[in-house]
């Protein structure tokens, strides 16, 4: 019987680390409230989609960042611009295997033209793209290129 | 001595800036756009003035494997089969890197262009040079032109690239009944989230 609890209990336990983060679905309004943000924590925020190869090859960077400055007021946010109908059957499973720790969000609208100015006016709306923001000292820093760790730590210094 | 020597370098250094500022700038609105001579999937070369009796061209860098080029290929069929007779061809120009993308490859190009009956050129700009000098940044990238190759529009298609029964706005279908039409292009210039082209390392 306490060796079938134990099992019980570290499968319980077991579960419960793989269930994933809830993606939640985000509009352009959201994309201005995170560049007029005074709060201190600094926003590494990415744009990319599971079938965008560049995107999918620097996640590790993001994710790595977000742990090593997880207790230093950084948040990664890792905006997904799939198609909204690819959602269930790719956005979710993705992140799921890939057990992604920084935070997904999906980008809701149908119309890049809106909100992709609202990122940065430099921005052609190739993916993948990043922008860095301090609140605290009013500066955004905008990328339109894929990452390696060292050269995105290096980016997130500029700011914090 | 010196001095000369520091005056060169200065003007080497701002020749080289003016080199990749315009790399990545490429054309604007109202600039005259260059003429190409690039590989159809046919094997014979093309370039625009090929094009006869052509009032404009739509010109679209586009590929095979990027999922917001595989969801306009339609559109692009559409608008070629309503618009050459008119006078405005599209002409496709893929412009990835074959060894970053395999499936952007010439031989790839001509069994999709086979398979989807491409009704327009579809050309290979294999040296990257059209796409540099364009300004082109993703796939698929609009750039129409008039009769005298003068840009009149840059952007996107329409403004859903996942739906085609939920256009609201037709961008380039505007942009061309405007030019057309002896109009101004009222919206010139849009953006659309897109695949990075892959330049060569």
């Amino acid at each position: 019987m306490k060796q079938l609890l134990q099992i019980l209990f570290f499968f319980t336990l077991g579960t419960s680390f793989l269930v994933a983060q809830e993606i939640t679905f985000i509009d352009r309004e959201q994309i201005t409230r995170w560049k007029n943000s005074e709060s201190d924590t600094v926003f590494v925020i990415n744009f990319w989609a599971t079938w965008c190869g560049p995107c999918v090859k620097e996640l590790p960077a993001f994710e790595k960042l977000q742990e090593e400055y997880a207790d230093k007021q950084v948040q990664v946010i890792l905006v997904n611009n799939d198609f909204k109908k690819q959602f269930e059957s790719r956005v979710i499973p993705f992140v799921q295997e890939r057990n992604l720790k920084s935070r997904v969000v999906f980008m809701n609208e149908s119309n890049p033209n809106k909100w992709i100015d609202l990122v940065s006016e430099e921005w052609s709306g190739a993916l993948p793209a990043t922008i860095i923001i301090s609140g605290k000292k009013k500066q955004t820093l905008f990328f339109e290129k894929s990452f390696e760790y060292e050269e995105l730590e290096k980016a997130l210094l500029r700011v914090l | 001595m010196k001095k000369p020597l520091s005056l060169l370098s200065l003007a080497l250094g701002l020749f080289a800036m003016s080199f990749i500022t315009g790399v990545h700038d490429g054309y604007h609105v109202g600039d005259v756009a260059r003429d190409f001579k690039l590989m159809n999937v046919d094997k014979s070369m093309k370039s625009m003035a090929d094009a006869k009796d052509a009032k404009g061209y739509i010109i679209i860098f586009t590929c095979n494997h990027c999922p917001f080029a595989k969801a306009y290929e339609d559109r692009i069929i559409q608008l070629h089969e309503k618009y050459a007779p008119q006078g405005y061809p599209v002409i496709a120009i893929n412009p990835n890197d074959k060894d970053k993308a395999p499936d952007d490859s010439f031989e790839k190009m001509q069994e999709r262009a086979e398979s989807k009956k491409f009704p327009f050129w579809y050309l290979y700009d294999d040296k990257q040079e059209i796409a540099k000098a364009y300004g082109a940044t993703r796939t698929p990238h609009v750039y129409l032109l008039d009769e005298k190759r003068v840009v009149r529009y840059i952007g996107a298609i329409d403004d859903n690239s996942e739906d085609a029964d939920m256009v609201e706005e037709k961008y380039l279908e505007n942009a061309i009944d405007a030019l057309h039409e002896g109009k101004d292009v009222e919206v010139s210039f849009t953006k659309a989230i897109g695949c990075t082209i892959k330049w060569k390392s």
